[in-house]
């Protein structure tokens, strides 16, 4: 962790929520070390066909934007207005209530006034009415018309990527006025002069080469897996096999790249791996849809749709009949919402139906891509698992619901049922931090670099608070969720605020629970720790238990 | 700065009708002309938003899931806060509209030592703003006692109710009383809320002084100054059936409650007052939340530069055969 970081109590301590007394029309971004993020490096864009001005760096005094930048702005606002019914309306209709204005994690952790969400989309808004609306037209700045300056590009550029395209305002907007599609349509007309992020960047450029974000290569991807295969054979004994780019099976099976690359990501892998192998799933992976993830979704529709544009074509390759996906955020917001709409229709796959239950998705019967959770949940209702709840007993369990799954799907109870059927200690964090009012990791939506992590502290604040309470109170030691994105920055964030707590997937904890034919003798888990209650413990208790009956 | 202005502005907006009918006899001016023209603007400029809005395409289906998603059988769903279904929708909207539910949602967030972060529930904005819109609409269609002959029975029996609590004499109505102080609330929320004052704008102070100077204007009228409510009934059937006429015994305030009237109207298409069409038209809340059940399209749907498997597997065919990975061609 960066040096200069400080403490947590001093960190929360210059939180204030009382704006300055002068108004924020007239901006100067300070680009203070620790919340924002590099630029795009040149080399990424002109992969990915983009247009870039060039080396650069946000706290630069001078921008190297091509001379008529204004105009290729407006230009592109004008060309959103007529593409996005949500960005016109959105631009029009909303009366500065302010109900949104403490909803974002983003002000609650920094108490910067452009971070409330109205503001934020005020940014962008006070460009619209100056140029787009009658009176914004005649009446200018008695209107709240700003013109486009460089300042306010540089501002633009500060807070939308200030803002991680989580959506909670938008559950407590009258209007239901969503800021991160406020977000999304900013960065695209920022993407139009070539300034854009390099965590978002890069990472789409990896992937339109290799098929994920990482840049692993075919070969690569093979190793990983094999690594993963070989390590679930010493912890339990079994082998199982993972078919590869291979023709013929019933499924595909896509995961973000995190999942067989990254900590504590992999021990979920692992949990994937073992429960196919014990439902004797017949599903190959693809080392080209080997990344489910989409960075082109904080970029813009059309690298989204770049991007996720191999998923379907892997599926039709292979001949498969349905996709089941794994556990990430923004990865099932795109297969949510814009997979089938963009790159469907999958008329060439099945209506998904559990091989091992018979249960129809009917919910997924035109994208024919299955959520894990769905999937894991149907199965254990249908009590096609031998799950031991007490193998994780060594964890006290609280689960953070990922923006994504929540607000863009609606995605609740399948994981808690998991974790209920695959834990004993499980206790929900309060009311207004979950579910459809959960708080974002602070570093989603490409924001999750190193450079950017004051920020991210302070706009993971909410979400770790709120840890903090349930482990305080019940000694919560494990947060369990099912985005890639969280497993990679909740780590940090828990490191800073609870340092007490770790981070883990859905589907280790089933891993761990699940009780495997022919499985060795356990007694540590997935990460090879003592597991509290591993078979022998077990045993223990049955005679403890069987004792006490006897007694009694 | 942005209340004086709006200040400002009601205030020449008062002054004009005044001087206009009290000194310089423009009667003709401020009860036909300008409340004509008021409503044409008002009408052909909410159409013109409206079908400009309805003519912008919805590319994708991104509804706001505020509960649980239809999925396994045995798993409930929030219908309510997460359709699926048309009807599921209709259900959501009209709690929004009616009820402004979102609202009532709302949170206040308190950062106190440790740190320790806590949301309070905190509805007096919902109180408020539902106040204000009830009354407002309920003052509206009472108003049609202006414009109809005989006035119809459930105009009738909605002023009978409104008055029902009867505090001496005239009839005082609970929504005269409710909506003035439903917009002071609002009005002073703006001016001693710094987060709220800190995002406020002419544009948001304006109508709610203007909301604030028809009401008071409107209740002066009834409860203050006698005015000759058969005279303003006469004009407003003239107006209603395009016959015009404008008879002589009517005040000034009444001019000034008219012409303020008449400014709401012009303003309206061309303001945040179009939240009223918004809300419906909101993509956000007025689709289902049914994007894997069936396929949403986007009439623009462009075609893209992808990265193809054949591409792919041209670049890295010797790896894969090397790493033992099947290819579609081996040469
Ligand atoms: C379908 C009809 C309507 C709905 C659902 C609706 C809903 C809302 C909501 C939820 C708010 C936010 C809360 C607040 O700030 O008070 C609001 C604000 C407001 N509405 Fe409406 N409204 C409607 C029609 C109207 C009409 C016809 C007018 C005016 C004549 C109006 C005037 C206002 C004003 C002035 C505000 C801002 C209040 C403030 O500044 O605090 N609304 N509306
Ligand atoms: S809650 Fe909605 S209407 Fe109110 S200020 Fe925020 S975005 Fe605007
Ligand atoms: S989408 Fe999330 S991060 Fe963005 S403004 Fe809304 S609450 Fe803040």
């Amino acid at each position: 962790m960066a040096e200069k970081l400080p403490k947590p109590e001093q960190l929360a301590e210059d939180i204030k929520y009382s704006p300055p007394p002068k108004d924020w029309m007239d901006p100067k971004t300070e680009f203070k070390k620790g919340t924002f993020n590099y630029s795009a490096v040149p080399s990424a864009l002109d992969y990915l066909d983009l247009p870039n001005p060039g080396k650069w760096q946000p706290h630069d005094e001078e921008w190297p934007l091509p001379d008529n930048w204004q105009e290729t702005v407006l230009e592109g606002m004008r060309d959103r207005l007529k593409k996005y019914r949500s960005f016109q309306v959105f631009m029009d209709i909303c009366v500065r209530c302010g109900a949104c204005a403490d909803k974002c994690h983003y002000f609650i952790g920094s108490g910067d006034p452009k971070n409330m969400p109205v503001l934020r989309a005020e940014l962008l808004r006070s460009i619209y009415r100056r140029d787009f609306t009658t009176i914004g037209k005649i009446l200018g700045p008695l209107a709240g018309g700003r013109k486009l300056t460089v300042e306010v590009l540089k501002e633009w550029f500060f807070y939308f990527y200030q803002c991680t395209e989580c959506r909670r305002c938008s559950v407590f907007c009258p209007y239901g006025i969503d800021t991160a599609e406020i977000t999304m349509m900013a960065r695209e007309l920022m993407n139009l002069i070539g300034i854009s992020i390099d965590w978002i960047c890069t990472p789409a450029a990896n992937c339109f080469r290799t098929g994920n974000h990482l840049g692993i290569q075919p070969h690569g991807f093979k190793d990983s897996v094999d690594f993963a295969v070989g390590d679930l054979e010493d912890i339990t004994g079994i082998k199982v096999d993972v078919p590869i780019n291979e023709k013929g099976h019933e499924i595909l099976f896509v995961v973000p790249s995190a999942d067989y690359f990254a900590d504590p990501h992999y021990y979920g892998f692992l949990g994937y791996l073992a429960l196919f192998h014990e439902i004797g799933l017949d599903y190959t992976m693809s080392s080209f849809a080997s990344e489910g993830g989409n960075f082109g979704l904080f970029h813009s529709a059309d690298m989204m749709k770049r991007l996720n544009a191999k998923i379907y074509a892997e599926a039709k390759r292979l001949g498969v009949k349905w996709i089941l996906g794994g556990e990430c955020g923004h990865m099932w917001r795109v297969l949510h919402q814009y997979m089938d709409t963009m790159n469907g229709p999958a008329d060439f796959l099945e209506e998904p139906v559990s091989p091992i239950t018979k249960t129809k998705f009917e919910n997924a019967k035109s994208t024919k891509m299955v959520h894990i959770c769905e999937f894991t949940a149907d199965l254990i209702k249908n009590n096609k698992l031998k799950l031991d709840p007490r193998r994780n007993d060594h964890r006290v369990v609280t689960f953070h619901d990922s923006c994504n799954p929540s607000r863009a799907m609606g995605l609740l109870d399948e994981p808690r049922y998991i974790i209920e059927k695959v834990s004993n200690n499980f206790f929900e964090m309060p009311e207004n931090t979950i579910r459809e009012q959960t708080f974002c990791c602070g570093s989603g939506a490409g924001l999750g670099t190193d450079e950017n992590l004051e920020m991210r502290l302070r706009g993971g604040l909410p979400r770790a608070n709120a840890v903090k309470f349930v482990h305080d109170k019940y000694g919560v030691n494990m947060l369990a969720c099912i985005c890639a994105i969280d497993k990679a920055t909740l780590p940090p964030l828990l490191e800073y605020w609870v340092p007490e707590c770790g981070v883990c997937g859905v589907h280790e904890l089933v891993g761990n629970a699940l009780l495997m034919k022919g499985e060795k003798e356990r007694d540590t888990d997935y990460r090879g720790e003592p597991m509290i209650l591993g078979k022998k413990a077990e045993a223990e208790t049955e005679v403890a238990q069987k004792e006490a009956k006897d007694a009694g | 700065m942005s209340v004086v202005l709006s200040l400002f502005a009601i205030a020449v907006l008062v002054i004009l009708p005044l001087i206009g009918t009290g000194l310089l006899q423009l009667e003709y001016l401020f009860g036909v002309i300008i409340p004509y023209a008021a409503i044409i603007l008002f009408l052909v400029g909410m159409i013109y938003r409206i079908l400009k809005w309805a003519n912008v395409p919805v590319p994708f289906r991104i509804p706001t899931s505020c509960g649980q998603q239809q999925s396994l059988s045995w798993i409930k769903q929030n219908e309510l806060d997460n359709p699926s279904t048309f009807w599921g929708t209709v259900k959501r909207m009209a709690l929004e509209v009616l009820f402004f539910r979102s609202l009532f949602r709302n949170t206040k967030v308190e950062l106190r030592e440790g740190p320790r972060i806590s949301y309070t529930s905190d509805k007096w904005l919902w109180l408020g703003a539902l106040a204000f819109h009830w009354s407002f609409l309920i003052i509206f269609v009472r108003h049609f006692k202006f414009f109809a002959e005989p006035v119809p029975i459930w105009v009738d029996t909605l002023q009978l109710l409104d008055g029902f609590f009867q505090i001496g004499l005239p009839i005082i109505y609970v929504t005269d009383a409710v909506i003035l102080a439903a917009l002071t609330y609002l009005f002073l929320r703006r001016i001693f809320n710094p987060l709220v004052r800190y995002i406020s704008l002419i544009n948001d102070y304006f109508p709610l002084l203007l909301l604030m100077g028809i009401a008071a204007t409107g209740i002066l009228l009834r409860y203050f100054l006698k005015t000759d409510i058969v005279a303003i009934k006469e004009l407003g059937m003239g107006l209603i059936s395009l016959h015009p006429v404008v008879p002589d015994n009517i005040g000034a305030l009444f001019y000034i409650h008219l012409f303020l009237v008449s400014v709401l109207f012009a303003y309206f298409p061309f303001s945040k007052l179009m939240h009223m069409p918004g809300v419906f038209l909101s993509p956000t809340r007025n689709m289902a939340n049914n994007s894997r059940m069936r396929r949403h399209i986007n009439p623009w749907n462009y075609p893209v530069k992808t990265h193809t498997y054949e591409e792919y597997e041209d670049e890295f065919r010797d790896l894969m055969r090397a790493a033992g990975l099947p290819l579609e061609k081996d040469k």
